[in-house]
């Protein structure tokens, strides 16, 4: 048997995992998808029912994973009776809207996307309700908003499904993320995220300077999640959806979530004015403008879109009203509406199901048609309005209870008996229009198809949803008494007030409010007759406050216009104003704390200047400004004077005690002349450019103006900074841990070697990936290249020297190639294995002397481009077998290996170990698991390198063959 | 030798970031290659400057920080260089794709269109 608090992670866990493997299945397994969605809900719906008695009574379960404890991150879960009567919906009511979308869904639909969609939504539903950390909550919170939007947009074929969803989606995440920032205050306030603390901590939270804020952001939040007013109109926008979707997101999930927040936090933010102000009125004026709109729908969907921002409008303002009391109701009713909402819109999915529409203007008189469904949807639809033995009447006396009781004594307070009663009136109008609209009157005339018979399952879902209605309305002290009590106690704690859960409480005000809502709601229906029946589209007097219009006219104003401001100023359309502005925010925020601090030279006399490494500075400093200066016209000389500055800085390193730095730093130099020599060739000419360029405007000047002032600035900033670090004694650095660790431990003498493959490895294992990777994107790229037009031609001197080779006699291209490098070639040739021979000896010496992996691979991959120069593409490769790519896959693999290796022993990943043991003849030789690793680094290197440098050299060969029918000269 | 290194360090920093703010693809790569130089000096003068005391201690012994330069920016350094090797040939490729693809070098993919 599985602890109480492993079950509530697995409630959890399951939706997500079931999510995972549904959408993987094929998608035309409607049934086997089906079953393994309604197999998660219902055993999710299981647990949770096992699970009772450990939350009965104000108890909780808590499951706590430490995560980031230092910043108040962790992993908690908690079900008290409050979590728990929502965990029981969102399975529960889940499980049935599986059971009804098995149904619904037509076979052309992909269904595993639908169910992996609606499984994702579940548990991140379930997340925000078992969340004890408030980061968690926000966490998963942004979830719902994500995974709604997949759901609203699942017919992603129509506009008006993406429209809707995107509105979903652009409402309630912004709303997250006020909410997350209202949370990080709270978090700030009382030092903890976890729920419970802040639950404990109302006094200190409402009286904190920063409560307003926090509070108007999470109640940003939870309102526009709740489709409060004024953010309610994504909600009909979002009836787009598939029915089983909307039944399940405007019933017991989504939409609740908003009220379910505000519920929870109400001891922490409760009891002030703010509260009472803010979530009142939104909650009121909801309530009144929701069942207003609702009664002028002529969509059964949109009838109920308005009348589920109504309920919750009703529910907002139960819990705005700042009472136990009220809170006690709200929840109650949060159950009660979760029933008859859901079963409601599986009706309309079925009545649109079967004849094909959902215009209340051309249904009517389906009694005889579908009595079935008439029949429960008539019950749902009563609850709804409040009619006496339903559930929906007992906590709608519950809210003309509160609603007469004294608050506060403001205006507010006395009209609110009349707005409660005159919006309850409005809803049994809405509620007769849905009954009688769509199963009343003459045989229907113009629907789109006669009703097929009904799959007899399809109304089961609904059938057992009234059914509760209907036991919880008769029986409410039995059924729904002890649930809703220890949801209470979840909330409330100890303090719960007194209140009655019965059918019948005598003569009283919210009885009479009752009865005047219901003959009113009837008369208003009779008089509204005429103007609903003439079919106008929208309620008269709000026609023209569209608030899904301004809401697209806001949209259009941020994005488009504010859009194309953007673009022009930081748009990626051009590259050098956004280098200049990166550049310019650099800059400044160099200056900026030198600018408040002041900034000098050090202490340390600087060492003694050395004419020689002076001089070879003056050479280095001409070189880089001359190759900024040419690299414009000159590729080929400012290439050449970019290695001469390269070579000075070798000659630093090699100066200044880092003998590693200079020799890697030689070989990158060699190797990356070669690269950019081979794509010279690509670029295009600069003949008719330097003739253009002559007419400077004043533009260009002053452009080029601005550039030079901010490379002068970076440059004297740069060296500015670097003196003065450089002549301040240096702190105490992780330097000695290595230095006194590096043979101890480490087995070798080259401390910079022994930093790369053994204290560091992990970072190097990930260099050398990166380098892999970027070898294969190189290749990858390379297969793929067209040269511009003007590069296709063979360039000037190949064709001249073919053309003389032409001229001497009846040779192959390639023989004037090997006539004019004869010499070299043939010492190129012989230099093969000498060079693998000093890159083995650079290898084999690198933990103890300078040189190493890195060193050895690039000497190594020299060796092979020297014989490409030689002798040609061809010729090599008809010679020598070279697969880099595996190179590169063996050298990752046996680094990798090599640190596995460790585990093997009972250490961490890339633990070396070090021994020298004797051999004969060879005598003492040094011996870590680290050579191996650098074995990994040597092979991979190589492998990367030459394949860089030969996909290059092979575009000569290829790319002449479509204009030139004899066979290409071969050039590396 | 610290003035001189820093000043090096300048001029390399200065001319690469001149090359950076050019429109053409070459000297963007050129400017890149200078800035990296600059950027690989400047970290190893972090370690400080000094001559004849490279980072390689005498066997069996507990290395000495007085008596060795710092090898922590070396190895930093070190894997720096072989990485601006990487990124150097990627950009020389995704350039020279670009050039084939749009028929221009310069950074924008375009001609600019005003001079």
């Amino acid at each position: 048997m599985m602890s109480d608090e492993s079950l509530l992670a697995l409630v959890l866990a399951l939706p997500f995992a079931g999510s995972l493997v549904v959408g993987f299945l094929p998608s035309n397994r409607h049934n086997l998808e089906a079953w393994l969605a309604g197999a998660i809900a219902l055993a999710g719906l299981a647990i949770a029912l096992a699970l009772y008695p450990a939350v009965a009574d104000g108890k909780a379960i808590r499951v706590a994973v430490e995560w980031l404890p230092t910043l108040g991150l962790d992993f908690t879960l908690r079900m008290d009776g409050f979590a728990w009567l929502f965990t029981v919906l969102v399975t529960g009511i889940g499980l049935l809207v599986v059971l009804y979308a098995r149904y619904y869904m037509s076979p052309d639909d992909p269904v595993a996307r639908f169910f992996a969609f609606l499984l994702g939504f579940m548990g991140a539903m379930l997340g925000i309700v078992l969340s004890g950390n408030l980061i968690q909550l926000v966490f998963f919170w942004e979830l719902t908003s994500l995974s709604s939007f997949l759901l609203i947009g699942y017919w992603h074929h129509t506009a008006k499904a993406r429209d809707g969803a995107r509105m979903a989606l652009t409402v309630t995440a912004s709303g997250g993320l006020c909410l997350f920032v209202g949370v990080v205050i709270v978090g700030h306030i009382v030092g903890s995220y976890d729920l419970d603390r802040v639950l404990e901590s109302g006094a200190a939270i409402r009286s904190h300077a920063l409560y307003v804020p926090a509070l108007v952001l999470i109640l940003l939040g939870a309102l526009t999640k709740s489709a409060q007013f004024p953010f309610h109109f994504w909600l009909p926008q979002a009836m787009a959806a598939p029915t089983p979707v909307s039944a399940y997101l405007h019933s017991a999930t989504m939409v609740k979530a908003g009220v379910f927040l505000m519920v929870r936090l109400w001891p922490a933010l409760g009891y002030t004015e703010a509260w009472f102000w803010i979530v009142g009125t939104a909650g009121l004026c909801t309530f009144v403008l929701g069942a207003y709109l609702a009664m002028f729908q002529q969509d059964l969907k949109g009838l109920l879109a308005y009348s589920t921002i109504s309920h919750l409008g009703l529910i907002t303002l139960l819990i705005g009203l700042d009472s136990p009391t009220g809170i006690v109701a709200a929840i109650f009713h949060m159950m009660n509406h979760a029933t008859f909402k859901a079963s409601l819109f599986m009706a309309a999915g079925i009545i649109d199901h079967e004849t094909g529409t959902r215009d209340i203007r051309r249904l009517s008189g389906l009694l005889r048609l579908m009595p079935v469904t008439a029949g429960l949807a008539i019950l749902a639809a009563a609850s709804m309005a409040g009619v006496p033995l339903l559930n929906g009447f007992l906590s709608k006396e519950m809210f003309f209870a509160e609603a007469v009781a004294h608050h506060s004594s403001s205006a507010f307070d006395r009209v609110l008996p009349y707005l409660a009663a005159l919006a309850a009136m409005f809803s049994v109008t809405y509620s007769l229009r849905f009954i009688h609209g769509a199963f009343f009157g003459p045989p229907p005339a113009d629907l789109p198809r006669q009703p097929p018979p009904l799959p007899s399952w399809m109304a089961a879902p609904v059938a057992l949803l009234v059914s509760a209605c209907v036991l919880v309305g008769m029986f409410p002290a039995v059924t729904a008494g002890p649930f809703l009590d220890s949801a209470a106690r979840g909330v409330l704690g100890a303090h719960i007030p007194t209140y009655s859960l019965a059918v019948w409480h005598g003569f009283n005000v919210p009885l009479l409010m009752s009865v005047v809502a219901m003959a009113g709601g009837a008369l208003l229906y009779l008089a509204l007759q005429r103007y609903l029946s003439s079919g106008i589209e929208g309620s008269p007097l709000l026609r023209r406050l569209d608030s899904q219009r301004i809401f697209d006219r806001i949209m259009i104003a941020l994005t488009l216009r504010a859009g194309r401001i953007g673009l022009e100023t930081a748009g990626t359309r051009r590259l050098q104003p956004q280098l200049r502005l990166i550049l310019g925010v650099a800059c400044a925020a160099a200056l900026w704390p030198l600018l408040q601090l002041g900034m000098a030279a050090g202490p340390l006399a600087p060492s003694a200047l050395d004419p020689a490494l002076t001089l070879v500075w003056v050479v280095g400093a001409a070189c880089a400004i001359a190759a900024a200066y040419q690299a414009k016209y000159h590729r080929f000389a400012a290439l050449i004077l970019t290695g001469g500055a390269g070579l000075v800085v070798c000659v630093t390193f090699a100066w200044l005690s880092a003998p590693d730095l200079a020799l890697t730093q030689l070989l990158v130099e060699i190797v990356t002349t070669v690269l950019l020599l081979l794509g010279l060739r690509w670029l295009p000419k600069r003949e008719e450019m330097v003739e253009a360029d002559r007419h400077r405007t004043p533009r260009v000047l002053l452009r080029r103006a601005a550039d030079l002032a901010i490379a002068t600035v970076v440059g004297i900033g740069v060296a500015a900074i670097a003196y003065a670090v450089m002549t301040r004694p240096a702190p105490d650095s992780r330097a000695s841990f290595f230095v006194e660790r590096a043979y101890t431990e480490g087995g070798g003498t080259n401390v910079v070697n022994v930093i790369l493959v053994d204290f560091r490895g992990f970072d190097t294992l990930g260099e050398i990936a990166v380098l892999g990777v970027v070898a294969l994107t190189v290749y990858a790229l390379l297969r793929r290249f067209r040269p511009a037009p003007d590069s296709i031609v063979s360039p000037e001197q190949q064709v001249r020297q073919n053309a003389r080779a032409a001229a001497a006699g009846p040779r192959q291209p390639a023989d004037a190639l090997a006539d004019s490098l004869l010499v070299p070639a043939l010492v190129m040739r012989l230099l093969f294995p000498v060079i693998g021979m000093v890159a083995v000896y650079l290898f084999l010496r690198g933990h103890d002397l300078p040189g190493g992996g890195f060193v050895a691979g690039l000497t190594m991959s020299v060796a092979f481009i020297l014989q490409y120069m030689a002798g040609g593409t061809r010729w090599v490769e008809a010679r020598l077998i070279i697969l880099p790519v595996r190179w590169i896959g063996v050298g990752l693999l046996l680094a990798a290996l090599t640190g596995l290796g460790a585990w093997a022993f009972g250490y961490p990943f890339l633990t070396s170990h070090a021994s020298h043991p004797t051999l004969p003849v060879v005598g003492k030789v040094p011996l870590a698991s680290a050579i191996l690793f650098d074995l990994g680094v040597f092979v991979l290197v190589v492998g990367a390198t030459v394949l860089i440098l030969i996909a290059l050299a092979h575009q000569s060969i290829r790319t002449h063959r479509p204009t030139k029918p004899e066979p290409a000269p071969d050039h590396a | 030798m610290e003035l001189v290194v820093a000043i090096g360090i300048g001029v390399l920093a200065g001319s690469g970031v001149w090359l950076l703010l050019r429109p053409r693809t070459f000297q963007v790569i050129i400017g890149l290659s200078l800035i990296s130089y600059a950027v690989n000096l400047f970290i190893f003068g972090m370690g400080r400057l000094r001559t004849g005391v490279p980072p390689i201690i005498e066997p069996g012994t507990v290395g000495n920080i007085a008596l060795h330069d710092d090898p922590l920016p070396q190895a930093l350094v070190l894997t720096a260089i072989v990485i601006a090797f990487a990124t150097t040939a990627l950009f020389l490729v995704v350039l020279l794709a670009a050039r084939g693809l749009t028929g221009t070098d310069h950074v924008d993919g375009r001609e600019r269109d005003q001079t």
